[in-house]
């Protein structure tokens, strides 16, 4: 009983002394927000959420109000959940000039546009570390096209893309030597180059296509976005370490005052090309394309790309002085204010357009830059938002005139007018905010309603989980005067730049099965009796089929060590969500998952004699346990015919031949 | 020999083109929904095919070791069309004929191509819920699985609905107007002869 007591009063000290935080982040939640995210069962979130993954290199997709996650799409790494990247027709989309990487780091994301509105077609998604640029399906939720792009490193500035998706741009954040030669490093200012690609995409089709470059002095490029209206032409990139260093740029990039904007009028390079006045650079960099007919992708290695020097061709770039390391580049819905968001500034330049146009008309330089002419500050500059919070990074819009700045070191959302820069109302974010997202914030339409915030530090927002945290996102709603924390949910890898749709946008355009008569796969069993096996050498192919409750053949005999052996497994349901997944035991790969109507290849290559099961893993039907079979693997030179069958057909196969 | 009424006459007319329906819509929907399957199933039965969701019904059926559904399997998709044109045709000859004699005929005709129709609907329910394959992998003792002719039941985790369509609705108008103007022209023959 004294030690029940002494328990109690122990708790009650711990109780006192919580209380006695300095601020306690639970109370700031008022009002009706759980009213405003409740998605009642068997309703529909009212926006898909498109978040890049980070350093897990997918593509992860939230409901919103919900944060309900819905999908990981994988994109740049191998996914052994549903065979990306281990299935021999996914492997190609993953092989690089470097061979193949099953990982990367994925940043940013942006969806299709018409007009300067989110047409949610297809969505684009960068690659970091090796430099390439993925193209997904927003009908099947499939990365469609991944594009390597030479002469670049830190892919970073990427994948923003024109109003009507005419080009996707990939920004180089590592300055490299054009060519990748052995220089030293501390040659940095002498042969190391920026380079801007502008990937063009095919109105019907989507596929890409690097239509020219533009080599940049030294330096980082860091993010980007596309004029629209007025200012469509242009295309807008934020920089750091024009300082140029090569050693730690903690301090070495941080000693100007001022950075650029680097402002691109492609209309102007696209003319140039037009014209002959670039040059052909032999390179080379990987074109992987997945084929929905044949469900497999092929790989194209390129070999040419277009590079402008912007030294000779004038007119094409200028620079605006943008204060300390600037991230987020941002253009309003008008398209006439341009935001940049310096890191480490303790106020917010707003840039105009028709200002800027005037200070290049009027000729209102106050230097160059390595030949590229740079505009004096004032003479672009539309107002500063004074005391608006610290490090400032990444701005979007509302629609209704009003701009919303993360600040990841003060931790908090800034609202303010893009008219008279006042600053309107702020809310704390937990912790540390990245970006933020406004479903089309981004776009001429934003659709408002609310502000995402996408954090870089968890800490104690969920249950702990060991060293190892998700890490945090929280949902405001905007409607109103004043921002309301309505939900804080935990999201996989590291979320940065994300993108929001209406679900009314895309939901009805999505494919439920594919349809088997399409199916072009060279491996296809078109119905059970086209099932077979085939020998050529050690080559062993398997055409499969998986309905429900088995697997045709089931069972396989006169297969010997030293064999490789294809499992080309057809599902042949044409019914909505009935998957059959395959695996093989032992097999170093991973399982393949197959869609209604798609063929996916397994490659087992089989290290001992003996008995291989094999079974469908994903729960199909009542008799899903059912759903298996053999492979028996015998010493090389055994007597063992070649023979395969399900049910009857196999019941002939005599059992003599096991001796 | 009785001639037809006007309104005998135009409702000879008026029945063709209500059996015309049949090659136009479905006569027959079988619904049926479970857990699995939120949206629900529907498979429509047309005068010479039978449509919407057979392949995935045939898909589930292989469970209890049901026939699977195969439009070749059907005389009835050959048959049906042929005799219900006949008897539109028919109808023309009792229209120039007019008389009320042949209208009675063409009636009885309709009566006995209805109920052989719905004889050998209920014939094919009952052998493809009963006639089970004994080797299916669920067998439950005492199961059948015949479909309603019409109406409503429930087998197993389905839920079963089963109820004419619109060419299947004109087809009953159909018969409903042949008997109402039989009668009615019965009714006027004996009311002369008083």
């Amino acid at each position: 009983m004294k030690k029940l007591v002494l328990i109690f009063s122990t708790l009650g000290v711990v109780g006192l002394t919580e209380s006695c935080k300095m601020k306690n982040t639970t109370a700031v939640v008022e009002g009706d927000a759980a009213s405003k995210v409740y998605v009642a069962p068997g309703k529909y979130d009212e926006f898909y959420n498109f978040v890049s993954g980070g350093f897990s290199g997918q593509v992860s997709v939230y409901g919103l109000p919900s944060g309900r996650l819905l999908k990981v799409i994988p994109v740049f790494s191998v996914n052994p959940e549903n065979g990306y990247g281990y299935s021999e027709e996914t492997k190609p989309m993953l092989t690089t000039t470097a061979g193949f990487i099953p990982w990367d780091d994925q940043h940013h994301l942006e969806i299709s546009q018409t007009n300067g509105e989110q047409d949610g077609r297809w969505l684009f998604a960068n690659a970091n570390n090796t430099p390439r640029v993925a193209r997904l399906d927003l009908t099947t939720f499939k990365t469609a096209e991944i594009l390597e792009i030479p002469n670049s490193a830190g892919n970073h500035s990427s994948p923003f893309i024109t109003e009507n998706t005419e080009y996707v741009v990939a920004g180089t954040r590592f300055s490299i030597p054009i060519k990748n030669q052995d220089v030293p490093i501390t040659s940095f200012k002498q042969n190391f180059k920026s380079v801007a690609s502008f990937i063009s995409v095919d109105k019907t089709t989507g596929n890409m296509h690097i239509a020219f470059q533009i080599a940049l002095p030294g330096m980082s490029l860091d993010l980007s976005h596309s004029g629209k209206g007025p200012s469509s032409g242009w295309f807008f990139f934020s920089t750091y370490n024009t300082e140029q260093a090569n050693t730690l740029l903690e301090v070495n990039a941080s000693q100007k005052d001022k950075d650029f904007i680097v402002a691109v009028n492609w209309k102007k390079a696209e003319e140039y090309v037009k014209s002959g006045k670039g040059t052909k650079m032999k390179t080379q960099y990987y074109h992987n394309t997945w084929n929905e007919d044949t469900h497999s992708a092929t790989s194209k290695v390129e070999d040419e790309v277009i590079m402008l020097d912007p030294s000779e061709l004038k007119d094409m770039i200028y620079m605006i002085p943008c204060p300390k390391s600037p991230h987020g580049c941002d253009v309003d819905p008008s398209g006439e204010y341009i935001v940049g968001s310096g890191k480490l500034a303790a106020l917010i330049p707003v840039f105009s357009f028709t200002k800027f146009s005037k200070a290049i008309a009027d000729k209102n330089f106050e230097g160059d830059y390595y030949g590229i002419p740079v505009v004096k500050y004032e003479a672009a500059l539309h107002g500063e938002v004074q005391k608006p919070g610290l490090g400032p990074l990444h701005t979007e819009f509302d629609g209704k005139g009003n701009a919303y700045t993360s600040f990841f070191l003060s931790s908090e959302i800034v609202k303010w007018s893009l008219k008279d820069v006042k600053v309107l109302d702020r809310v704390p974010t937990y912790y540390s905010i990245g970006h933020l997202c406004i479903p089309g914030g981004d776009t001429k339409k934003p659709w408002g309603k609310y502000v995402i915030a996408y954090n870089k530090i968890t800490k104690d927002r969920y249950l702990p989980t060991g060293p190892e945290l998700p890490q945090a996102a929280q949902l405001y709603d905007i409607s109103g005067d004043k921002m309301q924390l309505l939900l804080d949910f935990p999201t996989i890898g590291e979320p940065h730049y994300a993108q929001a749709i209406p679900a009314s946008v895309i939901k009805d355009k999505i494919a439920k099965i594919y349809d088997i008569n399409k199916n072009h796969n060279p491996y296809v069993s078109m119905g059970e009796k086209a099932t077979k096996v085939v020998r050529n050498g050690n080559r062993v192919d398997v055409y499969m089929t998986a309905i429900r409750s088995h697997l045709t053949p089931d069972n396989i005999e006169g297969v010997f060590l030293g064999d490789e052996i294809y499992f080309h497994v057809t599902n042949l349901e044409q019914d909505w969500d009935v998957p059959h997944g395959f695996a093989v035991k032992g097999a170093t790969t991973a399982e393949l998952l197959i869609m209604p109507g798609e063929t996916c290849t397994l490659k087992f290559v089989p290290d001992r004699v003996g008995m291989f099961p094999f079974y469908c893993t994903d729960f199909c039907s009542a008799l899903h346990q059912e759903m298996q079979g053999y492979l028996r693997v015998s010493a090389k030179g055994s007597n063992v015919p070649l023979k395969y069958g399900t049910g009857s057909s196999v019941a002939a196969v005599d059992s003599g031949s096991a001796k | 020999m009785k001639k037809l009424t006007r309104l005998g006459r135009i409702s000879t007319v008026i029945v063709i083109v209500f059996l015309a329906t049949l090659w136009a819509f479905p006569m027959w929907r079988i619904d049926l929904k479970a857990p699995q399957y939120p949206g629900g199933l529907t498979m429509t039965i047309w005068i010479n095919d039978v449509k919407g969701d057979v392949d995935v019904v045939n898909g589930l059926n292989h469970y209890i070791g049901m026939k699977s559904i195969h439009k070749q399997d059907f005389k009835e998709f050959v048959y049906l069309p042929a005799t219900i044109m006949t008897f539109m045709i028919l109808g023309i000859v009792v229209a120039v004929t007019n008389k009320k004699i042949a209208y009675y005929l063409w009636t009885a005709m309709f009566a006995v191509i209805g109920l052989f129709s719905f004889y050998d609907f209920y014939k094919w329910e009952y052998d493809y819920g009963h006639n089970l394959d004994p080797h299916a992998p669920i067998q439950v003792p005492g199961m059948a699985y015949q479909p309603p002719l019409i109406g409503y039941k429930k087998m197993l985790n389905f839920e079963v609905l089963s109820q004419p369509h619109i060419a299947g609705w004109f087809y009953i108008l159909a018969g409903v107007l042949l008997l109402s103007i039989s009668i009615f022209e019965w009714r006027k023959t004996a009311k002369v002869e008083a």
